[in-house]
């Protein structure tokens, strides 16, 4: 890996790595509690760990000249396999999740393992950790090929990529010791929130700088998306986690925030957070992979621009929808409730351009599990943005609001969409990375297509099932005007749905696994044996059939 | 100095929030439905088709 850097890079790669290491000592030792000292330790084996990683070819001759000709996809490739990773240990922890919302002794006595830290654990694994480490992999891919560019440098995309999971793993091991903000999918803390911001601004400028050296006239859509996920999610990383440590040596701090203005600055960054992290990003991996594996180019290019800028201008406003019937100004929820009802124009324009650019090519849908799954992804991103649109209208979210069925809502986007795009897309790129013909196993990739859809179709019909009985329970008078019914009863009444939810997150994470499975025998196969494989090729259609005719 | 109240905020977010997105609105409708940008827009889709995997020189 090192060997591959220049001379330059290398000595900029330790130089990096060991003031890494050298902060980590710091916080170690001025460390006043004992969760900030041991993510000093962390830092402190990390830096150590890259500073080892690029020794090891510290002194190896000068990468050849005949690199500058070819992509660099090195980074990607590894931002797969993290992801992959992220993506089993995300889901274990939120099928773990869930078996325990329907048996609570599954915490097993442990303070760790509360259902107050294992869930954020789960959401950052699987959004910031599988969802993040797809999206820069496929990024640095897309951006490559649509500039007909190599990256500039080579350090820079290994420190966005490295840098960014060693804030997932401060994230996720802060929870883990009871360190958190309190603000959802914002959780960590100063220190891991400035860390961020730096690789961030990293990210940025190299996708700049590789756009800048584009050889295309006109910046292709699924770039926009892309970079509109890096731009707004620096903005609102910055903004939400303002605030001040209690002291350099001390994991705690104060927002900068209070009250209802700290309400909606959370969660003006929370729905953005939806849009521009888990939509906007994967919506630039559906405007490359789809087109790209279908064959065929995008059914409106027209409807791409009009739904990208709907999409970047609409959801900036619908925040506020998170905070209905609450201390928040009855004219800023509505604000947001509005902005919400409009942005199914735009969401409906990304979903129905990437099911007309399928049609034609059903055949090939039929065929390819592949393309399949993005396929459905864009069925699942219509029906859960129309469901979205649907919540937020005020009267409606009175029903929904605190209930499962937000949690089945999100999860219809998150499984059905998001996952299943990004599991398309990567089982498109793997092979074209690796330079295979196909993936390990065809057989596999349908398999997992369809423990996927199952589990997913599972988990939200028993989450809207469950969420609407709970809402209507919580609203049930009786004749002298009190409630027909007590907490304890709306959660004996889940708990079918609870059991039904955890069996399809299991399916969910089976598929998972059999993808990471599938994955990593594709990329052993070309390690054992870098020819193209023979054998199981298939054989072409005017071979076979003049091979028909010898016969007769 | 000027004392900047919330229904003076409120009653410029209101207004001037208004016209300015439907004047964003308008601005993205003339350069998506430009005649003259349809060339660039179609080369676009089709040249990721293209299965060259090099950069240009």
């Amino acid at each position: 890996m090192a060997s591959l850097l220049t001379k330059n890079e290398r000595q900029l790669a330790l130089g990096i790595s060991i003031l890494l290491a050298l902060v980590g000592l710091a916080m170690a030792g001025a460390g006043d509690d004992r969760a900030y000292a041991a993510h000093g330790i962390l830092i402190m084996v990390f830096g150590v760990g890259t500073a080892f990683l690029t020794i090891s070819g510290y002194h190896a001759p000068e990468p050849p000249e005949g690199r500058l000709a070819q992509y660099y996809d090195d980074p990607s490739k590894v931002g797969i396999v993290l992801a992959m990773g992220w993506a089993v240990f995300g889901m274990f922890i939120g099928d773990w999740v869930a078996w325990l919302l329907a048996y609570p002794e599954m915490t097993f006595d442990a303070a760790w393992s509360s259902f107050g830290r294992l869930r954020p654990v789960h959401t950052t694994g699987v959004i910031f950790g599988f969802g993040g480490n797809a999206l820069i992999a496929t990024s640095f891919h897309v951006m490559q090929r649509t500039s007909r560019a190599r990256m500039p440098d080579q350090l820079s995309p290994w420190f966005v990529l490295l840098g960014y999971n060693l804030f997932c793993i401060l994230a996720v091991s802060g929870y883990f010791m009871g360190l958190t903000q309190s603000k959802e999918y914002a959780e960590p803390e100063w220190y891991a929130d400035i860390w961020l911001v730096i690789v961030w601004v990293t990210y940025l400028v190299l996708y700049l700088r590789t756009l800048a050296r584009r050889q295309e006239p006109h910046i292709y859509v699924a770039n926009w998306y892309y970079l509109a996920f890096i731009l707004v999610v620096a903005v609102l990383h910055i903004v939400n986690n303002l605030a001040m440590p209690i002291s350099l040596t001390q994991a705690k701090s104060y927002s900068a925030f209070a009250g209802v203005q700290d309400a909606m600055t959370q969660w003006w960054y929370g729905h953005n957070a939806v849009a521009f992290f888990l939509t906007a990003g994967f919506l630039g991996m559906l405007y490359y992979y789809l087109p790209k594996r279908a064959g065929r180019p995008i059914y409106s290019y027209r409807m791409s621009i009009l739904g990208f800028w709907g999409i970047t201008f609409f959801y900036m406003w619908a925040g506020s929808h998170h905070l209905h019937y609450t201390a928040l100004p009855q004219w800023v929820q509505t604000l947001g409730m509005t902005f919400s009802v409009m942005l199914l124009v735009p969401s409906w324009l990304a979903a129905a351009n990437a099911l007309l650019t399928l049609n034609g090519a059903w055949h090939k849908v039929r065929d390819d599990a592949t393309l399949r799954f993005m396929m459905v992804a864009a069925l699942f991103y219509g029906l859960s943005t129309f469901e979205g649109s649907f919540m937020a209208i005020r009267p409606v979210n009175s029903l929904s609001h605190y209930t499962d069925w937000t949690v089945g809502h999100v999860h219809a986007g998150a499984l059905g969409w998001v996952a299943l795009i990004t599991f398309g897309s990567i089982y498109a790129v793997v092979p074209w990375l690796w330079k295979r013909q196909g993936m390990y196993s065809a057989k596999l990739v349908e398999a997992h297509f369809w423990l996927a859809l199952v589990g997913t179709l599972i988990y939200v019909f028993a989450m809207w099932n469950s969420g609407i009985i709970q809402g209507l329970m919580w609203r049930t008078y009786n004749e002298s005007g009190t409630l027909a019914y007590s907490f304890i009863d709306s959660l004996i009444a889940m708990h079918p749905y609870y059991v039904a939810r955890a069996i399809g997150g299991l399916f969910f994470l089976i598929g998972a696994v059999i993808g990471s499975y599938n994955i990593w025998m594709t990329v052993r196969a070309t390690r054992e044996d870098s020819r193209e494989p023979i054998a199981d090729r298939p054989v072409p259609a005017v071979a076979r059939d003049r091979a028909l005719q010898s016969g007769e | 100095m000027m004392d900047i109240g919330h229904s003076a905020l409120v009653g410029f977010a209101k207004s001037y929030g208004l016209f300015y997105l439907i004047a964003f609105s308008v601005a993205v409708l003339v350069y998506t439905y430009w005649p003259s940008n349809k060339k660039r827009f179609d080369r676009a889709s089709k040249s990721i088709l293209d299965d060259e995997d090099k950069p240009c020189p």
